[in-house]
């Protein structure tokens, strides 16, 4: 397929790759922290796994394509991926899983496809997409988030380690001991048991939007998001028209009928979406590139992520969301063409 | 396209115009019922069969096929043998049947079979359509059988499982290495997946002659 490409003389930018790839991850870390504090140390576990993995993998196929590896890997693209997909995973999960879908992340859908610049997919949501279709079983435990309840069970560092690396929990603890639905989970099977949004919300686990704990690592996720905005990192349009897409269907449907659809408030601090509009979306190469098209494609991802949590069978849809709206990006980008000055406008020149 | 001999027509039914590695035909089949190498091998053998006797008829009654209605007689013929390879496998292995299912009676929309039938069929005596039949459905049924054991080996751990719908006898689950395998290789885009690694493993290998082979013509050139 041939795409138009712009010919533009452009400005050159002020900072290269591994710069902006550096800041995103800055920008990561007040998130992580609060995820740590949240859900155990299990977090950081995966993190290592997901970026060995990820730099191993990247390294393998720079060698394969005899080019260089070091080339690949002064960009630390393969760890804001690492990141992205560590932050997919729940806080538990044995390393082979994670393993899997970073090799899966980086070999198939970044270098397969000609490597950084080339990728079709945003290579942390494929990654994470084929692990969760694999591993169903292991993707669906998410301990419960410590929020100072009194029979909260926390793992300690050695016996989340041992997990990691065994897939097997000591013998005194049992997976229904630790793990819990996670909001959208109840939120979704509640729903659709007939229970009313106000019924569930007084289930313990809810906070004061989505549930507690999670709300709050979206917090530090929109911290690190208008961090990255000010920087210039990012443009607007795109997290704009995430919650956008999001949000107003949300909000109609749950003016239409408040008992059988989650507030708003609900789906914006559930969930992946905050990691979404401000990180995963806004992947530089996967993403639709002018200014209309990004916030297009941004809409496109938040009313997916609405219609997949409303009538899909996942309880989020982050991941198909994104991974839908890259296969429209050559479209939207053909579609929203910015403007030549000088040159007649399209209902000008009839 | 030239008859060729014997030996020629089943190399290029194998390898060089396989019906499923380069001319991706009969896809349907090829990524639906591939998830056990037993599968894969009796729609494998059901379909060479077809494609052989259909090959031999299509051939015997060219001169007699008016050109207009060609299609609706290659389908009728096809449809025929189709009918009598179910009531065979119905006899002779109902468990293999109904695993196979709907695959069995839709070898009869296999485009590779029909393709064959106008490409070749139709303008060949029939000794080089037998052999070209044998040809395509030999390399059909080996591509079956290979995505089959590479799916089942890696998202069972296991190889072999349900011989005994061919064999008969106890229910045998297959010599198995692991608890589990990668699920994803069971699922549809398993099957996706394996097609494409199979189709980029034949390109590597073609590459590789080609060019081990343009080395050898240098070298004798000079």
């Amino acid at each position: 397929m041939e795409f138009v490409r712009r010919e533009a003389p452009y400005l050159a930018p002020k900072a290269d790759v591994a710069a902006m790839m550096l800041q995103v991850l800055a920008a990561l870390i007040p998130a992580a922290l609060a995820h740590v504090w949240y859900f155990g140390p299990g977090f950081l576990f995966n993190l290592l796994v997901a970026s060995a993995f990820c730099i191993g993998g990247e390294a393998l196929m720079m060698r394969a394509r005899s080019r260089a590896p070091e080339a690949a890997l002064a960009d630390y693209s393969a760890l804001v991926t690492a990141a992205l997909l560590a932050f997919a995973l729940p806080s538990l999960t044995p390393w082979w899983v994670t393993a899997t879908g970073s090799l899966f992340a980086v070999v198939v859908a970044k270098h397969l496809y000609g490597g950084i610049g080339f990728n079709v997919f945003n290579p942390a949501m494929a990654g994470y997409v084929v692990i969760l279709v694999a591993f169903p079983m292991e993707m669906n435990l998410w301990v419960a988030p410590r929020m100072g309840d009194i029979d909260y069970i926390g793992l300690t560092v050695l016996q989340t380690v041992s997990y990691t690396l065994t897939g097997s929990l000591p013998d005194t603890l049992t997976f229904d001991a630790i793990s819990r639905a996670t909001p959208l989970d109840a939120m979704q099977s509640g729903l659709r048991g007939m229970r009313t949004y106000a019924e569930i919300r007084t289930n313990p686990m809810m906070g004061d939007f989505g549930g507690r704990g999670w709300e709050w690592i979206g917090n530090f996720f929109a911290f690190g998001g208008f961090w990255l905005l000010v920087k210039k990192i990012i443009r607007w349009q795109i997290p704009a028209g995430v919650f956008a897409g999001l949000l107003i269907p949300a909000g109609l449907m749950y003016i239409i009928a408040p008992g059988a659809n989650a507030s708003p408030g609900f789906h914006l601090f559930s969930g992946a979406t905050i990691l979404c509009a401000f990180f995963i979306a806004t992947d530089p190469v996967s993403a639709a590139t002018s200014p209309k098209g990004r916030f297009v494609y941004g809409c496109g991802i938040g009313f997916l992520i609405f219609a997949i949590r409303k009538w899909g069978s996942f309880a989020d849809g982050v991941a198909f969301a994104v991974l839908l709206m890259n296969m429209a990006t050559p479209a939207i980008d053909y579609i929203t063409r910015p403007h030549i000055v000088g040159h007649p406008r399209r209902a000008d020149r009839q | 396209m030239t008859s060729g001999g014997f030996i020629e027509r089943l190399q290029t039914g194998l390898w060089e115009e396989n019906p499923g590695l380069v001319q991706l035909l009969g896809l349907c089949p090829l990524l639906a019922v591939t998830t056990t190498f037993v599968n894969g091998l009796g729609l494998g053998v059901a379909t060479l069969f077809v494609l052989t006797f259909s090959n031999a008829l299509v051939s015997a009654t060219r001169r007699w096929i008016r050109q207009e209605i060609r299609i609706p007689i290659y389908v009728l013929i096809i449809a025929s043998l189709v009918t009598c390879i179910e009531l065979v496998f119905k006899a002779w292995f109902p468990t293999l049947d109904r695993s196979l299912g709907i695959f069995i009676p839709l070898i009869v929309t296999n485009c590779a079979i029909v393709a064959r039938a106008e490409i070749f069929a139709s303008r060949n005596p029939i000794g080089a359509s037998i052999a070209d039949g044998i040809g395509m459905g030999a390399g059909f049924a080996m591509l079956l059988m290979g995505i089959g054991a590479f799916r089942e080996l890696v998202g069972q751990a296991s190889i072999l499982s349900r011989l005994d719908m061919i064999t008969g006898g106890e229910p045998f689950h297959g010599f198995s290495f692991a608890d589990s395998g990668l699920l994803l290789a069971i699922l549809p885009p398993g099957a996706f997946f394996s097609l494409a690694i199979a189709v980029a493993l034949k390109n590597y290998i073609d590459q590789k002659r080609r060019n081990a082979g343009m080395q050898r013509s240098l070298r004798q050139s000079r």
